[in-house]
């Protein structure tokens, strides 16, 4: 008889088919005409993509970085780096917030740099103004920081944040930034709901904090100040002024020395920007914070195709179609995929599988949604909370089918079944725009409105409510109806002048870089970086517990 | 006595006391062990944990750390083997070995004294008796005053009619100690009253004797044993090719360029010289020779050198064992035809020392600490593992490096070769030195022997400050990318979060990818190399590998640690060219041993790390090395300039003068006399100058 050892069981275990799983993909024709264009247009999309965030990178131009670096002070970035554990990675959110948005003055990142990264072992959000930059308070900067509250809400994170310069409410401007329930106040409100639920707040103090800013670190759990450099005050110098005509020094009124000495409203004195970041990572190890994961993990396996590929596979042509399967080969560990009913409403794929050793449940579009398409989304859906699987959508949708049969076949509540579904769904979302996303589409594949805990776009997608094309052939036709009931003639020169500001319009708003800008998303990714993103965006949602769902009401 | 037999029969030995400490210790035991002998040693406080301790059969404590109280106390000694029941007591080199007083006491005791008869040592250890038994005996002697008037006036007339310059030796002196070289009339002074404050520490006796001293003179010492029943022989003759300060740094045997007419005439005035002292044992008779090869008598040790290991490897003996033989009553194990010369060896000693600070012994734990695989051609010689603690009590030299090989040329190869893998940390730097050393041309060349001295740019001096693997600038930098390289993988290594497999084992957060969403990470490193900074702008590329900017060069570089046996090793590509060496990392500094040789470099200690007000006193006017405080020049008040003698220290048997880093008044003395300061201790507090308070504020 054999006896049973670890290598004789090893080898029996692989040939034993019962646990093997299936591999998805296969290797692309990569001298296709088809896969070399395709693979050029979205390489030139992925090298825009990279030169303009390396221009946000070093944003701010040469001149305001060497005046802040002569201060002795540190840049935004590198404060990250020397924050963070050396040499790990950094899931920056918002990259592109207000890009292209305020005209031709460039805010880079929006002034803030957020994103998760790992300090002493466990998983922060980190939140800084960038200094460097001379931020007017932009409202749409603030929902930027306030955004990256609310998504505290659901990961149990640890909040470190730089409230870096944090001049106060720009006063021209006080009424987008003051009066209303997301506005200014509500950083307040919600730092104060976080700290409740247990979500600890450190806050760095490197530069200014005035008026409504002052809060932020008074309501911190531990507060770090650097002398000679941070200051916190509710009314600054010239208010003090203009107030009882008392002249003072903004070190004299709130600088390091009078906050940790006298006031107490700081804790941590430090003697510059390195010692304020080690004294944070040393907050960070004493919060006796213990991450809990409660899924099976395995050992995380590379795919078996090159992530590149994606590029020849997808290209930036959305009137082309592409296998789904082929994209997640190109995403999961070891290109396995359990699928899940993979003959019945085939034009939405879904499955199993595991990226970076997490189990996730795998949402794809393979075509436009029927019935039985959302019906099997609603199903899988189900599945994956029961089993407490966080849910990957990967949206590439033209919306729900239309048409006479369609709508008699009940499209309209097998769509809503998959709404809901995805609405009340608690495990955690993270969605994917990997090429078109409209209509109801995009809330059946869980778009901004429906919470995902992360949303990315990669560079060829588009985001609206139908496309460019379709809008303006809507409109065109709207159009030529009205005006042959007005008895009037509608040429197709009328109708191409009519049509042509439409599309362009459309793709302007659709493109990615729009939507970044508004904060619709968390970032665009370069599609070769998705497994990563995805992996670093798990581990960060496994970082709080997930809370059972309880689904509405599915009407039959 | 019972336990010893007339001089025809033979004594049985079972058990022998070693009583010393370190290699030479350690070294006899071996023998011992493989005689089937017990073996007993005996330590004081300062090596309760040491190796010798660890290796004997039995061990006993016999007082605190200084030798006086320890192991030059002979009645503690002998207190042990009557307790222990040792027939004999091996007193190694050093300490005893040489104490007519303590040969008397063991054969009082009835116990053996391995080494020669009392009056031999006698006859030998003063040097103007030994010259006189020489003389009669025929041999040439050099000029000098062996006098017993020790006036100052008498020895400085003595040395003016020598003329200078003169070497003054304590006339029990050995090993540089209590020794000093006088060149001119105005030092003698000084010198004198150094050398005999140094004999009185050393050796309780501080008669000296004044001689010509010859620059650049050739020794040669030749190997003798002798037994009992009167037969002497010898074993060729050594050279010690490398010395500093007096110490012996290299040696070797058979002197290189001797011919063998000349090695015959040699060994037998050697032999002759034994004979006229009826010398027992082993036994060293030095020469002085010309260039022309006429040789005359120096002295006589009447030990086993520390070299001895090269005369074993070039003759196939065991000369600890026939020191036990031949104590036990045996005639020599061979004739002197039997003894054969085969081949060429060599000995480097590895002392706790830095060379980047003039060679001030460096005392302190060995964090780090392996060596070449020992084999019949390769031997190691230590009486310290890794972890053991550098003693300031007692001798710097802690190991032997002993290979043999065909010819010279082989010997010397070996030597280099093995050198490159004795990696000591603390002492890399000394290694370094004597690898350098080892390596130059002149030293391939040079069939004189002997060419090495202080007057040797290459021994007193670094070539350029930088052992070689950082010689040129471009390889300067590219060795810094191995540094920062290094620096990235234990930084990975040494942040806990890192370590610790929590919860979530695979978490990409976990990985040191340095992973940015659409741009490249960039990571500024800072490194000390020496004194200098080093600024290294890392950037992280997505295949895994780096490129290091510095000074303008950029450096592609890849690699990780892999370990080996005991070692770790850094296996990196710079710019793709491949190398291996080994990695050593304790405490900030980063230690890299490679072929080419070592280098280290460390973090800068960030300002609010490095604690508040530790600027006071400035570098200079602290204590160089661990040591006793054995005179306090100052007072609280005195006013000093640059250069001011402020402390003398005795540390590792040498005396150093702590002179005044900058002008001011004293306000603070932190030590008596007789005190022990630490490495770096503040020894004194000059008045702070306003001018330096305000700037350490910044």
């Amino acid at each position: 008889l054999l006896r049973c050892t670890g290598r004789v069981t090893a080898a029996f275990t692989r040939l034993y088919h019962g646990d093997k799983v299936a591999t998805l993909g296969s290797q692309p024709d990569t001298n296709s005409p088809l896969f070399q264009e395709n693979y050029e247009r979205m390489q030139a999309l992925v090298m825009e993509l990279k030169e303009r965030a390396e221009k946000i990178k070093f944003g701010g131009g040469e001149k305001a970085r060497t005046l802040h670096t002569s201060r002795g002070k540190l840049l935004p970035r590198e404060r990250i780096d020397r924050l963070l554990d050396p040499g790990s990675p950094f899931l920056e959110l918002s990259q592109f917030a207000g890009y292209q948005l305020y005209g031709k003055e460039e805010v880079p990142a929006g002034g803030i740099i957020t994103g998760i990264g790992r300090v002493s072992g466990f998983l922060c959000i980190y939140i800084a103004r960038d200094a460097k930059e001379q931020v007017k308070i932009y409202y749409k900067l603030k929902e930027k920081e306030y955004i990256s509250i609310r998504q505290l809400k659901d990961c149990f994170y640890i909040l470190l944040m730089f409230p870096v310069d944090s001049g106060g409410a720009n006063l021209p401007r006080q009424a987008d930034v003051f009066p209303d329930r997301d506005h200014f106040g509500r950083i307040f409100y919600n730092q104060a709901r976080l700290s409740s639920k247990g979500i600890a707040q450190i806050a760095v103090v490197m530069g200014s904090c005035t008026a409504g800013g002052a809060y932020v670190p008074a309501m911190a759990d531990e507060s770090i100040i650097v002398r000679k450099q941070g200051t916190i005050f509710l009314g600054g110098p010239p208010l003090v002024k203009a107030a009882t005509g008392e002249e003072v020094s903004a070190e004299e009124l709130g600088g390091a020395d009078l906050h940790c000495r006298k006031s107490g409203v700081t804790d941590h004195y430090a003697l510059d920007d390195n010692h304020a970041l080690h004294l944070a990572r040393k907050a960070v190890r004493s919060l006796n914070y213990r991450k809990k994961i409660e899924v099976t993990v395995e050992p995380p396996e590379d795919p078996l195709y090159s992530s590149d590929e994606l590029y020849g596979i997808v290209g930036d042509n959305l009137k082309r179609t592409f296998d789904i399967r082929e994209v997640i080969a190109r995403i999961v560990d070891g290109s396995k995929f359990d699928e899940f009913k993979a003959f019945y409403g085939d034009t939405l794929v879904t499955g199993f599988s595991r990226i970076f050793g997490y189990p996730v449940g795998i949402i794809g579009n393979n075509g436009v949604l029927f019935s039985e398409s959302a019906k099997k989304g609603t199903h899988f859906i189900e599945l994956c909370c029961q089993r407490n699987i966080p849910l990957i959508f990967l949206q590439n949708i033209t919306g729900f089918m239309v048409g006479r049969e369609y709508e008699a076949g009940g499209i309209a509540k097998d769509g809503a079944k998959m709404v809901t579904a995805v609405a009340c769904a608690n495990v955690p979302k993270i969605t994917v725009i990997i090429g078109g996303s409209y209509g109801a589409g995009n809330y059946g594949m869980c778009g901004r409105a429906y919470s995902p805990r992360f949303l990315y776009m990669w560079p060829n997608a588009r985001i609206s409510v139908m496309g460019g094309e379709q809008a303006a052939t809507v409109l065109a036709t709207i159009t030529k109806d009205q005006k042959a009931r007005e008895g009037k003639q509608f040429s197709a020169e009328e109708e191409a002048a009519l049509k042509e500001p439409i599309i362009r319009r459309f793709e302007e708003e659709g493109s990615p870089y729009y939507s970044s800008a508004r904060l619709w998303d968390d970032g665009i990714i370069d599609p070769a970086d998705t497994r990563l993103v995805l992996g670093l965006s798990l581990s960060a949602a496994f970082n709080a517990p997930t809370e059972r769902t309880t689904f509405g009401v599915f009407r039959m | 006595s019972p336990r010893r037999c007339s001089s025809l029969g033979r004594v049985r030995v079972e058990k022998i006391l070693i009583a010393n400490r370190g290699e030479i210790a350690c070294r006899v035991m071996r023998t011992a062990k493989r005689m089937g002998l017990q073996s007993v040693a005996v330590y004081s406080d300062a090596d309760r944990h040491a190796m010798h301790v660890a290796m004997a059969d039995e061990a006993y404590h016999i007082g605190p750390a200084a030798s006086q109280q320890s192991y030059l106390s002979m009645e503690k000694v002998i207190d042990v083997a009557r307790k222990c029941g040792a027939q004999a007591i091996h007193p190694g080199y050093g300490f005893l070995s040489e104490n007519t007083e303590f040969a008397e006491l063991c054969k009082q005791e009835g116990i053996i004294f391995i080494g020669p008869p009392s009056s031999a040592i006698r006859d030998m250890g003063i040097k103007s008796t030994s010259k006189h038994i020489m003389s009669a005996a025929g041999v040439p002697i050099i000029e000098g005053y062996h006098g017993e008037d020790q006036s100052d006036e008498r020895l400085l007339s003595e040395a003016a009619r020598i003329g200078y310059p003169v070497m003054i030796k304590a006339v029990r002196g050995g090993g540089g100690k209590g020794m000093r070289i006088a060149r001119t009339e105005a030092d003698f002074r000084d010198q004198l009253e150094s050398a005999r404050r140094e004999a009185r520490k050393s050796f309780n006796d501080d008669v000296m004797l004044v001689e010509k001293f010859v620059e650049n003179p050739r020794h040669v010492e030749v190997q003798v044993f002798g037994d009992q029943q009167g037969d002497a022989v010898y074993l060729f003759e050594r050279d010690c090719s490398v010395q500093r300060r007096h110490q012996k740094i290299i040696e070797e045997a058979p002197g290189p360029g001797i011919s063998p007419e000349v090695r015959r005439k040699l060994g037998e005035a050697a032999v002759r010289a034994a004979k006229a002292v009826s010398y027992v044992g082993a036994g060293t008779v030095e020469f002085i020779m010309d260039s022309q090869h006429n040789f005359y008598f120096m002295e006589m040790n009447t030990r086993l050198q520390v070299e001895h290991p090269v005369t074993e490897m070039i003759t196939g003996t065991d000369l600890v064992e026939w020191q036990l033989r031949v104590a036990a009553g045996e005639a020599l194990p061979l004739k002197q035809e039997e003894i054969a010369l085969r081949g060429h060896s060599f000995e480097a000693r590895i002392y706790a020392e830095d060379p980047d600070n003039d060679f001030l012994p460096g005392a302190g734990p060995l964090l780090h600490l392996s060596t070449p695989r020992a084999d019949a051609l390769t031997r190691i010689e230590t009486g310290v593992r890794q972890g053991d603690e550098v003693s300031v009590h007692y001798d710097p030299m802690i190991a032997k490096l002993v290979v043999w090989g065909e010819d010279r040329s082989a010997a010397l190869k070996k030597l280099r070769y093995c050198l490159r893998q004795y990696n000591v940390s603390s002492v890399d730097r000394a290694l370094e030195h004597t690898c350098t050393l080892v390596g130059s041309q002149v030293f391939h060349v040079c069939k004189c022997g002997n060419a090495f001295t202080d007057s040797t740019p290459e021994v007193t001096g670094w070539i350029d400050g930088k052992p070689k693997i950082c010689g040129e600038s471009s390889q300067d930098t590219a060795c810094c990318s191995c540094f920062a390289l290094s620096t990235l993988i234990i930084q990975k290594c040494l942040i806990p979060g890192f370590v610790i497999p929590v919860a979530d084992p695979h978490s990409p957060f976990a990985s040191s990818s340095g992973n940015r969403v659409n741009i490249l990470h960039t990571r500024n490193l800072t490194l000390l190399q020496g004194e200098s900074k080093v600024e290294i702008a890392v950037t992280y590329n997505p295949d895994r590998t780096y490129s290091m900017e510095i000074g303008g060069q950029v450096f592609q570089v890849s690699g990780d640690v892999i370990r080996e046996e005991d070692a770790s090793y850094l296996r990196c590509s710079v710019n793709g060219v491949v190398s291996r060496p080994k990695l050593v990392f304790l405490g900030d500094t980063v230690h890299l041993f490679s072929m080419e040789g070592s280098a280290q470099v460390s973090a800068p200690v960030a300002k609010f790390l490095a604690g508040v007000g530790g600027s006071v006193v400035q570098a200079g006017a602290v204590a160089p090395m661990t040591g006793t405080i054995e005179k306090v020049l100052v007072k609280v008040g005195d006013r000093v300039r640059v250069g001011d003698p402020l402390v003398v220290m005795l540390a590792m048997k040498m005396e150093h003068t702590i002179r005044a880093p900058k002008e001011g008044v004293i306000k603070r003395v932190f030590f008596k006399e007789g005190a022990t300061a630490n490495r770096q201790a503040a020894l004194v507090e000059l008045e702070e100058d306003k001018e330096q308070e305000a700037g350490s504020e910044e």
